[in-house]
């Protein structure tokens, strides 16, 4: 077993093990802060894979600036343990149930495919690189991106026509 | 690294969000649940795009990028997403003075 390995496996742990600490949380504090984990251990996923941008935008916008944004909101609203509202715990395991149905579905349907063999080659390949993303972004993705800037300016100003009144 | 353990990963990932959405009643910790679907669906999306790369290399140098792209937009949209959803929530907690969501049930009315 080689080191990438190792990574990918402790990496693997620690995304799975930080996610389920999200959800069973009961201070909304800590479950930012096991969320930004979560999320470096996928950035890890990401720089293991080869594609750094993503890593690397991957740390900036969401363990960064949305996470950031989560925790401005839950002090703003005073939140804590204390105040955090509880499921009766038969709906909570209704939802374990329902969750772990679909994982036993999801797991069934992927038995029968075709994907044996397959790989994903860690550390090697160069279309994870920004010049290689911006060479593609700026030529056959252009009309998308201009687009999603218009998406930007209808998100500020919904923001901030919801939280004027 | 196989793409199987990549798809396990991502579904276990997008189970545990699921599992977030369906057990709490904070509307906060939902929205962050369904953060963590969308980096889920975002790592699954980065190892095919290696996973085509390699298949397609012979063809063009480029192959597979397209994956990479695409989570860059989603990465995009759920900025735009959480801007606008975190303010409907303060919203909700100037109205009601609560984030359960149990609250919001006036349709059912």
């Amino acid at each position: 077993m080689d080191i990438s390995q190792v990574l990918f496996y402790a990496l693997s742990a620690m995304a799975l093990g930080s996610a389920i600490m999200v959800v069973i949380s009961r201070n909304p504090v800590h479950s930012v802060l096991w969320l930004i984990i979560t999320f470096f251990a996928i950035s890890g996923h990401y720089i293991l894979l080869n594609a750094q941008f993503l890593g690397i935008v991957n740390l900036i916008v969401y363990a960064g600036a949305i996470m950031v944004l989560f925790l401005f909101v839950i002090m703003l609203m005073n939140l804590n343990a204390e105040t955090e509202p509880q499921k009766n715990k038969w709906l909570k395991l209704a939802g374990v149930v329902a969750g772990g149905c679909l994982l036993l579905v999801l797991v069934a349907a992927l038995k029968q495919a075709e994907v044996k063999g397959k790989v994903a080659e860690l550390g090697t390949g160069d279309i994870g690189l920004i010049k290689n993303l911006g060479n593609a972004l700026f030529t056959d993705f252009v009309v998308p991106f201009e687009i999603s800037s218009i998406l930007f300016l209808s998100a500020m100003v919904g923001a901030v026509v919801i939280g004027k009144k | 690294m196989l793409i199987e353990r990549y798809i396990y990963l991502a579904i276990a990932l997008f189970c545990i969000g699921i599992v977030g959405v369906l057990a709490r009643r904070n509307a906060i910790i939902i929205f962050m649940c369904i953060e963590l679907m969308l980096n889920a669906v975002n790592l699954l999306l980065v190892a095919f795009s290696k996973m085509h790369h390699v298949a397609g290399v012979a063809k063009s140098a480029s192959a597979g990028i397209d994956g990479q792209l695409f989570v860059f937009f989603i990465m995009v949209v759920a900025a735009a997403e959480v801007s606008v959803g975190l303010a409907i929530i303060v919203m909700m907690y100037r109205n009601t003075h609560s984030v359960d969501v149990n609250f919001l049930n006036r349709l059912k009315h």
